[in-house]
């Protein structure tokens, strides 16, 4: 069962930028595009755990700041040759307003 | 038995519902209120008539004899007062009270008026109706109009008024033009339009207040304290369904009259169509669906089944010579890919947004012939596997035409400056060409073209090879990224020539290939706008590697590194204690002396930087920019103030060329070095900029570095002064500033170039006064300290924007 709560206006994030939110298991990253889609991720990158959220936006992706891996907002799939995928939550947007699956949040974070 | 059927509203929706029951020989008697002085027209036909296309007469769509034919019962210019539910009555305005078996509401929409200071003086209209329309038809040559709201509706005004000789500016809050509508791109083609019929447009504008004299506006205040006079000031921002009657009734109301699938209100005798209704959650603008609603209002009334479906909508824009088309979900989203098509010679720009092979969205600006082909693939869910490789050119190119990676350079008009050096255009080029110069060679020594600092031969290239078709062999040019075809130096002279201030623009005319491009060509391009338009051009903090973004080096666990500056190394005991001070209270695990004379406090936590730095700010000290492609540091030694062999006050001079080019943007790091003597303590003959004091003056030289290649500079002038040293460092930094590729440092770019024609622009006295100008212009706006401002201003952005961990456990 999902359990969506509201974390921030989508005004919060700058378009193609990011904001992290903390939770009890580390941070995750909330994804704006210049589109105004949203996407969570964890906020650390599968090669050295760097922060997305420092990361640059582009299309649907972001460019790891410490060593320019390029991951896909939306499977959190590393592209390119690199291998390796980030864990990513159920998002979205409603009246202007940015709710994340808390229940989803939890439980991906416990396992 | 005959219903007595009374409708409040003569619009675009109760129009459509009428002629429905008609068609069907319903036995109704009709009552129709109208609070406009008159009976239905097409509501959206207005702009025409305000740009002179079209008469009043032409767009009503029910005159009298239709009204006598049909029997209905015409009470226009008549407001309903109210609606007694229990009775079954309406009240006119003038206490006539009617009874009804059906009654219909199509009551319309509300335009919302901001609520600015001075929004009820006399002048100041919005945009729905006839009366509105023949306000601004009033107006002509010689008269001022601002708009406020750069959506459909005020677009459509500021054209027609344009069209009638009007100065008219648009006011637009947002960063492009029908945000709502439009993605970027199609919304700079469409600025550049209106730009071009006279129109002005500001985007990312406040309104702040509207100002009046006597009772009538006199001028919009912006908030950056922009006066714009206006005989007129129409707003356009938006519309509020009109609910208010339905809400006196007690008809259940939420943001519209709440209706079901039948238009049936919560009173099943009272039904309603149109913008003021809310149906499962959605309110309507476009008159496509409220046509819909009235074909089932009818149905409903006639006892038929039928239930009313919301579907994909589109929007078109009423203005002549603007083409645009947009329809669907054009958001990036997960699963979902994008196929972009530019065409910079025609304008052209077309972009689809696909998920599980089905159109779901698209934009296009330019051409919008298919647009219909394209907007029932949407609506039908078309499966588009097959035709996927070709689907971007529409329905005739199914063979599939390939992409011309010249079309840029193709599109360039004939006055476009291709060769900055000598002031050549593409027209001499083409001409030369044309004469018989079949190669670069020949070009050159026919019109010096490329034959100076040859940053533009990538370009003379390809207009030999537009000119010449497969006549001529291009040499491959390496491109930016995987998003275009050309390369650093070629996009730099189109910026320039073409004077392109946006990204979307440079996007655009560039013939980009993706949406927003990537990580490697939006720094290089917000670099070059920057440099390039240095007042005209804003800053994309979104743009920057995090370290310009955030002010701060990151470090390998995430945390900043943070250098405030040391103005040419000297330092006091205050400035020592305030910074041993932020090293206590944030717990900073490094202090280190750096290789650039100062004090670099390493592992501070992203989410203290603010805080440091307004603790660093209030001592005196600003950021040191150790983390920008921009001026680092300026190395100095003791000089004559101290050092018995010291012939000028190196540091002195070292602390001046600081405080005069701090805050500057550069392609690559800039570090300059100030030595005393030609012992040469303080390196600076491996710095970008070097400057070594002699007896008879200042030796200054370029091109050094002790990086991954070590360098010794190259001698570019000596001169006698303290100030022509400076005169001479800021026009060599512009010089550098204005031409070099993104992330070449000096003495590659010199290599490219040649240190002779740096020398000849530099020594120039003329050029060089040029340089220096350009350079302290973009001083006034890029010379400020990123600290404060982000301490003062954004510091909220350095903090988690939600924080789950004080969530209560479960
Ligand atoms: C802090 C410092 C080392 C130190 O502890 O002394 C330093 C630290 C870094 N240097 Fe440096 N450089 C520092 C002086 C130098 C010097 C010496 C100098 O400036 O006199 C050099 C050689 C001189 C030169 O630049 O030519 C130097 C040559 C480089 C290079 C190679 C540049 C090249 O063109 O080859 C890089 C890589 C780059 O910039 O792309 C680099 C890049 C870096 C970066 C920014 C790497 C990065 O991108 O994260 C390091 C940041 C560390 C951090 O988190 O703070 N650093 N770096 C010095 C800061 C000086 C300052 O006060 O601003
Ligand atoms: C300039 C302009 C251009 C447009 N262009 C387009 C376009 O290109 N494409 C598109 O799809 N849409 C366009 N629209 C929007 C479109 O016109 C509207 O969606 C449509 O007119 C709404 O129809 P309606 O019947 O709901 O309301 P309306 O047409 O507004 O009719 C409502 C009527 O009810 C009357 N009324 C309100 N309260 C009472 C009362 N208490 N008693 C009696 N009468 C009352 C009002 O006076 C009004 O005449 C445009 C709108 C404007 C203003
Ligand atoms: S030398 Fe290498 S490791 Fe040392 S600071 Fe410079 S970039 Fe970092
Ligand atoms: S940590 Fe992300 S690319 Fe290395």
């Amino acid at each position: 069962m999902s359990d969506w709560i509201d974390i921030a206006a989508l005004s919060d994030v700058p378009v193609r930028g990011a904001r992290v939110v903390k939770t009890r298991a580390g941070c995750v990253a909330v994804f704006r595009t210049a589109a105004d889609a949203v996407f969570a991720l964890d906020n650390a990158c599968p090669h050295k755990a760097g922060p997305l959220a420092e990361g640059i936006v582009h299309g649907a992706a972001v460019t790891c700041p410490l060593h320019n891996w390029v991951i896909s907002l939306e499977t959190g799939h590393v592209q390119g040759p690199d291998e390796g995928q980030v864990a990513t939550y159920p998002a979205r947007v409603e009246a202007g307003r940015i709710l994340l699956d808390a229940s989803r949040l939890r439980a991906e974070r416990a396992a | 038995m005959t219903q007595n059927i009374i409708v409040i509203g003569a619009g675009m929706a109760t129009g459509r519902a009428l002629e429905h029951l008609f068609e069907a020989g319903a036995d109704v008697n009709v009552t129709l209120f109208n609070a406009e002085p008159r009976g239905n027209y097409n509501r959206i036909m207005l702009s025409p008539v305000l740009a002179g296309d079209k008469s009043y007469e032409e767009i009503v769509t029910h005159d009298a004899d239709w009204y006598a034919a049909n029997g209905v019962t015409c009470r226009f210019g008549e407001r309903v007062a109210s609606i007694d539910r229990t009775a079954k009555t309406v009240t006119a305005q003038n206490g006539d009270v009617l009874p009804y078996d059906k009654l219909i509401l199509g009551t319309g929409s509300n335009p919302f008026m901001i609520p600015l200071p001075g929004h009820d003086l006399e002048g100041v209209i919005a945009y729905r109706d006839l009366e509105d329309t023949e306000r601004m038809m009033a107006l002509g040559v010689g008269n001022k109009v601002v708009v406020i709201g750069g959506g459909l509706l005020g677009l459509e005004a500021a054209a027609g008024m344009a069209a009638r000789g009007v100065d008219v500016t648009v006011v637009h809050i947002m960063g492009h033009l029908m945000e709502r509508q439009l993605d970027e791109a199609a919304g700079y083609l469409l600025r550049k339009a209106l730009v071009d019929k006279g129109i002005a447009v500001m985007c990312q504008a406040n309104s702040k207040e509207i100002l009046g004299a006597d009772g009538h506006v006199r001028a919009l205040l912006l908030d950056d304290g922009t006066e714009l006079p206006c005989d007129l000031l129409v707003m356009a921002v938006g519309i509020r369904p009109n609910v208010a009657l339905a809400a006196d009734a007690g008809l259940a109301v939420g943001r519209g009259i709440h209706v079901d699938d039948q238009m049936v209100t919560s009173d099943a005798d009272i039904l309603a169509v149109g913008e003021c209704v809310e149906h499962d959650g959605a309110l309507f603008g476009l008159v496509a669906p409220l046509y819909d609603q009235a074909k089932v209002a009818a149905q409903t009334i006639l006892g038929e089944d039928a239930a009313f479906v919301q579907k994909e909508l589109s929007t078109k824009l009423k203005v002549t010579g603007c083409d645009l088309f947009s329809a669907g979900d054009f958001a990036d989203g997960e699963g979902r890919e994008d196929i972009v098509f530019r065409d910079p010679g025609r304008g052209v720009y077309r972009r689809l947004v696909i998920e599980n092979n089905v159109v779901i969205g698209t934009v296009m600006y330019g051409d919008t012939a298919d647009s219909n082909w394209f907007f029932g693939l949407i609506r039908e869910r078309t499966d588009i596997s097959e035709m996927r490789e070709t689907l971007i050119f529409g329905p005739a190119y199914q063979g599939g035409a390939p992409l011309d990676p010249l079309a840029a350079v193709a599109a360039l008009p004939r006055d476009a400056e291709i060769c900055g050096c000598n002031g050549i255009c593409k027209g001499a080029i083409v001409d030369a060409i044309e004469g018989g110069a079949s190669d670069l060679g020949a070009v050159r020594s026919v019109t010096k073209a490329s034959g100076s600092c040859g940053t533009c031969t990538g370009l003379v290239e390809q207009v030999l090879a537009v000119t010449l078709g497969d006549a001529f062999v291009m040499p491959t040019a390496q491109p930016i990224c995987g998003c275009c075809d050309l390369s650093h130096e070629d996009v730099r002279r189109m910026i320039k020539s073409q004077e392109l201030k946006s990204m979307a623009a440079v996007w655009q005319e560039c013939a980009w290939k993706t949406v927003d491009g990537c990580h490697v060509c939006r720094p290089a391009l917000n670099y070059y706008l920057i440099a390039d338009w240095p007042l005209e051009y804003l800053d994309d903090p979104q743009s920057r590697f995090i370290n310009e973004r955030k002010h701060a080096n990151i470090q390998k666990d995430g945390t900043f590194s943070v250098v405030p500056r040391m103005w040419g190394g000297i330092t006091t005991p205050d400035e020592l204690r305030a910074i041993a001070d932020a090293a206590d209270k944030f717990n900073v695990p490094t202090v280190k002396v750096t290789g650039g004379q100062r004090i670099d406090l390493l592992g501070v936590k992203g989410e203290d930087l603010p805080a440091i730095w307004a603790d660093l700010n209030a001592a005196g000290m600003v950021s040191g920019h150790a983390y920008s492609k921009g001026l680092r540091t300026v190395k100095t030694c003791v000089g004559t103030d101290h050092c018995r062999f010291g012939t000028q006050d190196s540091t002195g001079l070292g602390i001046k060329l600081e405080k005069a080019l701090w805050g500057a943007w550069t392609p690559h790091k800039l570090k300059l070095g100030v030595s005393g003597c030609p012992r040469n303590c303080a390196e600076a003959t491996c710095k970008d900029i070097g400057v070594i004091c002699v007896d008879s003056g200042f030796q200054i030289g370029i091109g050094g570095a002790a990086g991954m290649d070590v360098r010794e500079v190259e001698r570019l002038i000596d001169v006698e002064t303290e100030e022509e040293t400076i005169a001479v460092i800021k026009a060599m930094s512009q010089l550098y500033r204005e031409n070099a590729k993104y992330l070449d440092r000096i003495y590659k770019w010199m290599n490219k170039v040649g240190l002779e024609w740096i020398r000849e622009r530099i020594s120039d006295p003329e050029e060089r006064a040029a340089l220096v100008a350009r350079f302290d212009l973009s001083q006034t706006v890029y010379q400020k300290d990123p600290w404060a401002e982000h301490a003062k201003k954004r510091a909220e952005s350095f903090q988690p924007v939600a924080n789950l961990t004080l969530e209560a456990a479960e």
